[in-house]
């Protein structure tokens, strides 16, 4: 059966201000699924609360609208559950770097097989415009009068540092790129996190479309992933902000490691329990 | 007046943590059940992991023994502190059998009768001292008239696997200590102990703890999915499940925080699994906004809380009844909830079992309340009625078009699952639609919240009915909830045959509360409530549900359970 980009459409009225950065980005999803033939039946998307967490609301398919930043742990069991559908998690950069950054941490070491995408607009859209925990130094809002003062966030060192498997950052506009970006991120196994560049039109003046188009680059084609070191160095260059796949490190994934899908794949839902077996555990207090 | 408690048997065994007291006890227990005695164990313990001072009661019996008693027959130290450490549970009637280096200059233990044995000295002549616990049980199992071939047995299978030398080496040790009870009993120092008749029926019996009854409630209620960040005491629970995941293909994840714990059993039952987490006060605490989330998406959880005292880090391995206002009140919003309070180990198995069913059916969260005293607390009982168990899965193959909070007669919308079938599975933590979009319009959001108050009333109706036991006529009854079942019990059996007559209402679902409970509660002359925590916060459930309020509220917040003495002579309070 092919799929049409048009099976993830929903008739609803979608919230986001006009010329949001989560615009394209769902259109990049949409049309990197069709490309690769996932249909919205074996896809979940899984989000958190913020502008970028509604992003479920708005693409037909099976979907978890979760709390502010625990989308992650959300992810990770649906997966653990059921390794044959493919899970995606997708939530703002104040939800996963600030609200949910302990499982941010721990999701990388656990290593599950999901394509996380956090839209990145280094501000809290939701909410109204106050520092996210990406937003610059000196950057000025309704509550940070004065500016910013505690120092970024930098999620694609700390994930390079941590080892996660799969590390990249992609810019909205440029829809091609980031459909490729995706699409490696898709077929990796085990944690595929990306860093997506997507700008709030609305609370954040400084880094909009333009901005973004000036200050960013694209690894060279011959980058290669693969060295933590070379990749944590240029995580660091802040002149002018890399895009692309920083850093792949392949291990086993958690539904490998939890061993229980080796002999038997189907998912947790199609089991039963063995009574023989029960039978023998209780009998074992005798 | 002391209890006699003339059909049983009291051995306390006290020392420091890293000492291998657990390891006397579990050898001790298992050869005295198996030589057809009842029995009780209990472990009270400090929260370290060397030194300190523990102890565990071993209750042995002719009759059925599943309540604790502050009588001390026979008390065994293993540091110089243990004597002091029981002081006001010995009498004219205790022995201390030990090294009487342990105690001859101490005063708490001049009333007792004192028999010196030095298991050490014994374990260094068989090779090493690390026999004297094996020296140990061979002393108990021989006062105890216990079979001694079969405790050669047990110290064969339990060494194993440290070959051969080892094992003979305990087989000896036991031995030693057997003979050395014979040489006590012969040169009549010790009193007469109350004589114990076995029967060998008992020896088949199983023989397990609360926590042993709630992780085998759990895979019998098909539980395939454990999560869990340690903490006292529910820690046992999950690491009981993680032993036999593979067994069983459970899903075992120590998670990263509570938070965490409780949105991956979200994620879990919104594929299709059925996840348990195992939790105590404080990470129940974090865990409330997921709570609070479940609540609003009609997804099914289970929670076993293992209480201890609070607030904040409070006792972390001591006792209390003190987290059900916690449990009945946390997450925001108004939603359903069913909590369940085991008070006898088959009710534990069973209840945890029909837990995974009722979260299934009814999609509300589930929350089983136990606490340190229930999962540390070990007896015999004849068998677990897993055979008559079902696990009922309540899923459904979506059509197209389906959606998950559709509208229907009885609140209950039938479960999807992503991956089977053609419909979509929506679940969202906003007020939504049928088919979970987000909404704010007024009429939809009280459809949507009558919707999952239908399901309370059907709640209310297969609510576990509280257990009475006694006469409808007598002007006192006794209340209570959880883990003070059979402390209660032992000690209105007691009153009972001092000629009182008291009648006692148990509960083991402290919420939704059985209806039929109004009609014992009108009844009654007067109410005593016995609960472990500062507060009544049952009293406080059942005033609040009933408009009546308890004539004497029995509470103790020491952090340790109630003894039957203790609730004889509160019980006696009332009486006069
Ligand atoms: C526990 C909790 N705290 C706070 C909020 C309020 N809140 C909703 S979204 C949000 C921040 C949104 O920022 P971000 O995650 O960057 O997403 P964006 O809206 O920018 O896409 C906050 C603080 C909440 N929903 N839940
Ligand atoms: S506030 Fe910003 S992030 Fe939110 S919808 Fe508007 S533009 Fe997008």
């Amino acid at each position: 059966m092919m799929v049409n980009s048009s099976d993830f459409d929903r008739e609803v009225e979608v919230h986001w201000c006009p010329g949001c950065g989560n615009y394209p980005a769902l259109k990049i999803l949409k049309e990197t699924l069709t490309d690769l033939n996932i249909t919205p039946n074996n896809a979940v998307i899984v989000t958190g609360i913020g502008q970028a967490g509604k992003f479920s609301h708005f693409i037909e398919g099976n979907m978890i609208n979760g709390l502010h930043g625990r989308y992650l742990s959300n992810a990770l069991a649906i997966k653990a559950s059921n390794p044959e559908l493919s899970v995606f998690a997708i939530s703002g950069d104040g939800c996963t770097y600030s609200e949910g950054g302990n499982h941010f941490l721990h999701t990388m070491r656990y290593n599950p097989s999901i394509v996380n995408i956090v839209h990145d607009n280094a501000v809290y859209g939701l909410t109204k415009g106050q520092a996210s925990p990406t937003s610059e130094i000196g950057v000025k809002t309704g509550v940070q009068t004065l500016g910013v003062y505690n120092t970024p966030f930098n999620p694609i060192a700390v994930a390079i540092a941590q080892n996660a498997s799969f590390v990249a950052r992609a810019f909205v506009g440029h829809a091609e790129q980031t459909k490729e970006i995706l699409k490696k991120a898709i077929a990796h196994k085990g944690y595929a996190f990306i860093d997506l560049f997507s700008p709030c039109v609305s609370f954040n003046r400084i880094n909009t479309y333009q901005w973004y188009r000036e200050n960013t680059y694209y690894l060279e084609d011959s980058y290669t992933p693969f060295d933590q070191k070379e990749a944590i160095g240029r995580a660091l260059e802040r002149s002018k902000l890399p895009l692309g796949v920083f850093y792949i490190n392949e291990r086993p994934t958690y539904e490998d490691n939890i061993q229980i899908y080796k002999n038997d794949s189907r998912p947790l839902w199609e089991r039963d329990l063995s009574k023989e077996k029960l039978k023998t555990l209780i009998n074992s207090f005798r | 007046m002391a209890i006699e408690f003339s059909d049983s048997i009291s051995i306390v065994l006290c020392g420091a943590a890293g000492q291998g007291i657990a390891t006397v006890e579990t050898l001790l227990t298992s050869a005295l059940k198996k030589s057809g005695f009842h029995v009780f164990s209990t472990q009270e313990f400090m929260s370290r992991v060397r030194g300190g001072t523990n102890s565990t009661t071993i209750r042995v019996s002719t009759n059925r023994v599943q309540s604790y008693c502050e009588k001390i027959d026979i008390l065994v130290p293993f540091t110089r502190e243990a004597v002091s450490h029981v002081k006001n549970r010995l009498s004219s009637i205790s022995c201390i059998i030990g090294n009487k280096k342990l105690f001859e200059s101490n005063s708490d233990a001049q009333s007792c009768i004192l028999v010196d044995v030095n298991y050490e000295a014994v374990a260094e002549e068989i090779g090493h001292r690390v026999y004297s616990n094996s020296v140990a049980v061979g002393v108990l199992a021989g006062l105890l008239q216990t079979d001694r071939q079969l405790i050669a047995g047990l110290m064969a299978d339990r060494f194993q696997s440290k070959g051969e030398k080892i094992v003979n080496n305990n087989i000896e040790a036991v031995k030693r200590g057997c003979d050395l009870a014979d040489e006590i009993m012969s040169s009549n120092q010790l009193p007469p102990l109350p004589s114990l008749i076995n029967q060998p029926s008992v020896s088949s019996e199983l023989y397990l703890s609360g926590r042993d009854a709630v992780a085998l409630g759990a895979i019998a209620g098909g539980c395939n999915y454990v999560i869990f960040y340690p903490m006292a005491p529910s820690t046992g629970v999950g690491a009981f499940l993680a032993r036999n995941r593979l067994k069983f293909g459970i899903v075992s994840d120590q998670t990263e925080d509570e938070i965490s714990a409780i949105n991956k059993a979200f994620g879990a039952w919104y594929a299709g699994a059925r996840a348990l987490v195992t939790t105590s006060g404080g990470g129940f605490a974090l865990m409330t906004e997921g709570l609070s989330l479940a609540g609003v998406t009609e997804m099914p959880l289970i929670i076993h809380l293992g209480q201890r005292p609070g607030p904040a880090t409070g006792m972390p391995t001591r006792t209390e009844q003190g987290d059900l206002e916690l449990v009945l009140y946390s997450g925001h919003g108004d939603f359903p909830r069913v909590i369940y309070a085991p008070g006898t180990l088959k009710e534990a198995f069973l209840m945890t079992q029909q837990a995974f069913n009722i979260a299934a059916k009814y999609q509300v969260p589930v929350i089983i309340l136990t606490d340190h005293y229930f999962i540390n607390t070990s007896y015999n009982l004849p068998s677990l009625d897993y055979e008559n168990t079902i696990v009922e899965k309540h899923l459904i193959e979506t059509q197209s078009g389906y959606q998950r909070y559709q509208f229907t007669e009885d609140g209950i919308s039938p479960r999807g699952i992503p991956g089977r079938g053609e419909g979509f599975i929506r679940v969202d933590s906003h007020t939504h639609t049928q088919n979970s979009q987000i909404t704010e319009d007024p009429v939809i959001r009280k459809n949507m919240v009558d919707k999952m108050f239908k399901k309370l009333q059907q709640l209310k109706e297969v609510a576990i009915k509280p257990n009475f036991l006694g006469n409808s006529e007598d002007e006192v009854l006794v209340i209570s909830w959880g883990s003070t079942f059979h402390n209660v019990k032992g000690a209105i059996t007691e009153l009972g045959k001092k000629g009182h007559s008291l009648s006692y209402l148990h509960f083991s679902q402290v919420y939704p509360i059985h209806r039929s409970t109004s009609d014992y509660l009108k009844k009654a002359k007067k109410i005593v409530m016995v609960e472990n925590n500062a507060t009544g916060q049952f009293a406080q459930q059942l005033y609040l549900e009933f408009g009546i309020k308890m004539t004497r509220k029995v509470l103790k917040y020491t952090g340790y359970p109630f003894s039957i003495e203790e609730l004889v002579k509160e019980l006696e309070k009332e009486l006069k």
